[in-house]
């Protein structure tokens, strides 16, 4: 599908509900802009403004989970955490971010300067080309892809691209051996949040972001597709953890043993950038967490409760994508905050002795009741 | 396997970690030779933090010299003070009276139970978990607390002199250390639920850094490091000393030579001390708290040694005196010195990230190994 609707296009298939849309405001300057320019020049407007969008909730996203970050930690950990920037310490990441654009950027003697400098831009670009297929919101995505899963898979493998840059780039031992474990990392794990992901587009039957999650009108897929979606969703959980490399499959960072592994040599704004990169990736993944398996905007609805249901529409779709994106950013940063690291080896048994089997074979199950339509 | 990595030269990978590094908690500098991921060879480089306590300690006298003592392993502050103090009463034969000894001894597993909280939040960092040092620390606090009360210090305390204790407790010692008690019973659990227990954490420990009984006692391993493969060395067992032979208490012993085994050992301690600190807190003799001695002490000639338990293993004391107010020579020999020589066996074959769980289970205070 070409880039042609930069904002989305209206669906209505399945359309039951009444819920409040983002799509008259988008209709309504898709209107306005083309009785105003030529068509070329509307293209182009709308581009930007959604280039814009992207980079502004980049810098929001960013900022919001450093400080939630900050701030879960610090409760599960009985201190207090940032409390002296703004109210509550809530400005404390934008003074962070302050902090780091005027620090120096400084490139090692030994380091190849152009890889070097390289690294951080692309692990940005990467999550900012992972934020095109995702529905924030009912009828509201930035690229209507019609293989939008396949694309999200695809694209996020990139990232060990740029930590290995990195890594190898740094002329350090440290870095060389953090982007060698992230590498043979992500690699792995790759496989089994492929599989998970697959486990949804066969009981789904569409690669299409929309199609899923209208798909889940009736209930979300972790209700509907019995015990093995709920292996799925766990199997997907742990592999992207590791993916975005997150505690406890941190190895690529792991400060106790390599300071700070492939991003050791960054400083400034290029470390920024990594650190912006890792946070976006782990909104990414979990929303596709959410779009999949807890039915991405749509509102949660129990069989025959007309009444309840009719509240739960009430409730505007962004607020229940955003929730549920962010209950599973909680999870991922819960599991930082309470589990020890693994080895590289028992990281590497734990993904190709188990994870991988059960998921294949979870695969072939799920398959076997999505033709058998034993799924409610 | 083990043989096969040990000789083969090809992709060596020779990595520092250290003297600036968040796993050696200090200044020590370890070389790594590696394969891959697999250590060929430790190799510990000290002095970073040779501060000649030796040689200071020759020029200042047997009152003052104790102060100095705080700062070789500042987690057993109490104990190190309570080594030297040990020392010369033993060479001017002075009679300790009761009080002071029980003092002593409940200041003593006190620390040990501070040092092991401290080992205990530090070795979790070590393997990845952050938020243990922190439920560790809330108990740690509160033996601060209490220490800081009655000694004026929360970490070099200074307290243990030639005779006795420096100044009596302070009145609300005994409440504050039964409260204590009670909070430690009421939280350790939390201590198995979010580490012991863990999943992760076990498969971490378990059967890596493997040390021998016999390779323990070849180094010169004491402690708990020493006690984790089953050799019997606890100090307060052996050669009792103060009021140590009137308590009732276990000595630790673990058969699996491994981390979890050292982990295992310490985690028992802790309950341990808990049990002594139980049966003193309420028969503390009332008494002086000091002997009388003289205001300038000098030692009869000849060589002196004494030996107490530290948090992490025997301190050894050795004056050479010429019966002069100064000793002519002092020797301390450290824990951490041996235990940390047993390393490079332990890690031998194993992977990065295992050689820092290794050094969190041999619980290493650098000032104490380089003095």
């Amino acid at each position: 599908m070409p880039l042609t609707s930069a904002f989305s296009i209206p669906f209505s298939r399945f359309d039951i509900h009444k819920m409040w849309s983002l799509t008259d405001i988008t209709t309504n300057i898709h209107d306005w802009l083309n009785e105003t320019f030529s068509p070329t020049w509307v293209l182009i407007i709308e581009m930007v403004i959604a280039g814009i969008a992207v980079i502004g909730l980049f810098a929001v996203l960013g900022l919001v989970l450093v400080i939630m970050e900050r701030k879960v930690s610090a409760w599960m950990q009985i201190r207090l955490g940032p409390n002296r920037v703004g109210p509550k310490g809530l400005l404390q990441s934008l003074a962070d971010t302050l902090k780091l654009l005027v620090k120096e950027g400084l490139t090692p003697g030994g380091a190849d300067k152009f890889l070097f400098n390289l690294a951080p831009i692309i692990a940005l670009v990467v999550a900012m080309l992972l934020m095109a297929p995702i529905a924030f919101a009912k009828d509201f995505q930035l690229w209507n892809l019609n293989i939008g899963v396949l694309y999200v898979s695809a694209v996020s493998s990139l990232m060990v691209i740029s930590i290995l840059m990195a890594g190898w780039s740094s002329n350090n031992k440290y870095s060389l051996m953090g982007a060698m474990r992230s590498g043979a990392q992500i690699v792995s794990y790759e496989l089994s949040a492929g599989l998970s992901i697959l486990t949804i587009v066969v009981l789904a039957g569409s690669l299409n972001i929309p199609d899923i999650i209208y798909s889940q009108a009736d209930g979300w897929w972790i209700f509907k597709g019995h015990i093995p979606a709920l292996i799925a969703f766990v199997i997907f959980i742990i592999a992207v953890t590791a993916e975005t490399n997150r505690a406890p499959f941190d190895l690529a960072e792991a400060e106790s043993e390599l300071t700070a592994g492939f991003h050791t040599e960054y400083s400034g704004m290029k470390f920024a950038l990594f650190f912006l990169a890792e946070y976006v990736n782990v909104f990414i993944v979990c929303a596709i967490g959410a779009t999949l398996f807890l039915g991405g905007w749509m509102p949660f609805h129990i069989g025959n409760w007309e009444a309840f249901n009719h509240v739960m529409d009430y409730i505007p779709s962004s607020i229940w994508f955003f929730g549920k994106t962010f209950f599973l950013i909680f999870v991922i940063m819960w599991f930082r905050w309470t589990f020890p690291r693994l080895r590289i080896d028992q990281l590497l048994n734990l993904e190709w002795k188990y994870l991988l089997p059960i998921s294949m074979f979870n695969l072939i199950l799920v398959t076997a009741i999505a033709i058998l339509k034993w799924h409610f | 396997m083990l043989e096969e990595v040990a000789t083969s030269t090809e992709g060596d990978l020779v990595i520092n970690v250290g003297p600036q590094h968040p796993a050696t908690h200090g200044v020590l500098h370890l070389v790594i030779t590696l394969n891959g991921e697999t250590i060929k060879k430790v190799e510990p480089h000290l002095g970073y933090i040779h501060r000649s306590i030796e040689k200071m300690c020759e020029s200042l006298t047997y009152r003052q010299f104790i102060y100095v003592t705080s700062r070789m392993d500042y987690l057993s502050a109490h104990i190190n003070n309570h080594a030297c103090a040990l020392c010369v009463e033993k060479a001017m034969q002075i009679e300790v009276p009761e009080r002071a000894q029980v003092i002593r001894v409940i200041m003593d597993e006190l620390t040990r139970i501070a040092s092991h909280e401290l080992w205990w939040g530090a070795m979790a960092m070590d393997i990845g978990a952050f938020t243990p040092f922190f439920h560790a620390f809330r108990e740690r606090e509160t033996i601060n607390d209490i220490m800081e009360e009655t000694c004026g210090a929360r970490l070099t305390m200074n307290y243990m002199v030639p005779g006795g204790v420096m100044i009596d407790l302070h009145p609300d010692f005994q409440r504050k250390v039964k409260e204590f008690i009670k909070l430690f019973r009421s939280k350790v659990h939390e201590y198995d639920e979010l580490v012991t227990g863990n999943i992760i954490f076990r498969s971490r420990m378990k059967d890596v850094g493997f040390l021998s009984k016999e390779d323990a006692i070849s180094f010169g391993c004491t402690g708990p490091t020493a006690r984790g493969s089953g050799v019997s060395c606890d100090i307060r067992k052996l050669y009792p000393y103060d009021v140590y032979n009137k308590v009732q208490f276990e000595e630790v012993l673990e058969t699996g030579g491994d981390s979890l085994a050292r982990y295992m050992v310490r985690i028992r301690e802790m309950h341990q001390s808990i049990s002594i600190i139980e049966q003193l807190i309420d028969n503390i003799p009332e008494g002086d708290f000091q002997a009388k001695t003289k205001a300038v002490l000098k030692l009869p000639k000849g060589e002196f040694y004494t030996r107490v338990e530290t948090a992490r293993g025997e301190l050894g004391l050795y004056i050479v005196s010429e019966g002069a107010t100064t000793p002519y020579r002092i020797k301390f020999r450290s824990p951490g010195f041996s235990n940390l020589s047993a390393l490079d066996t332990m890690a031998r074959g194993s992977k990065l990230g295992d050689l820092v769980a290794m050094m969190g289970t041999l619980d290493l205070v650098i000032p104490d190994i380089d003095r």
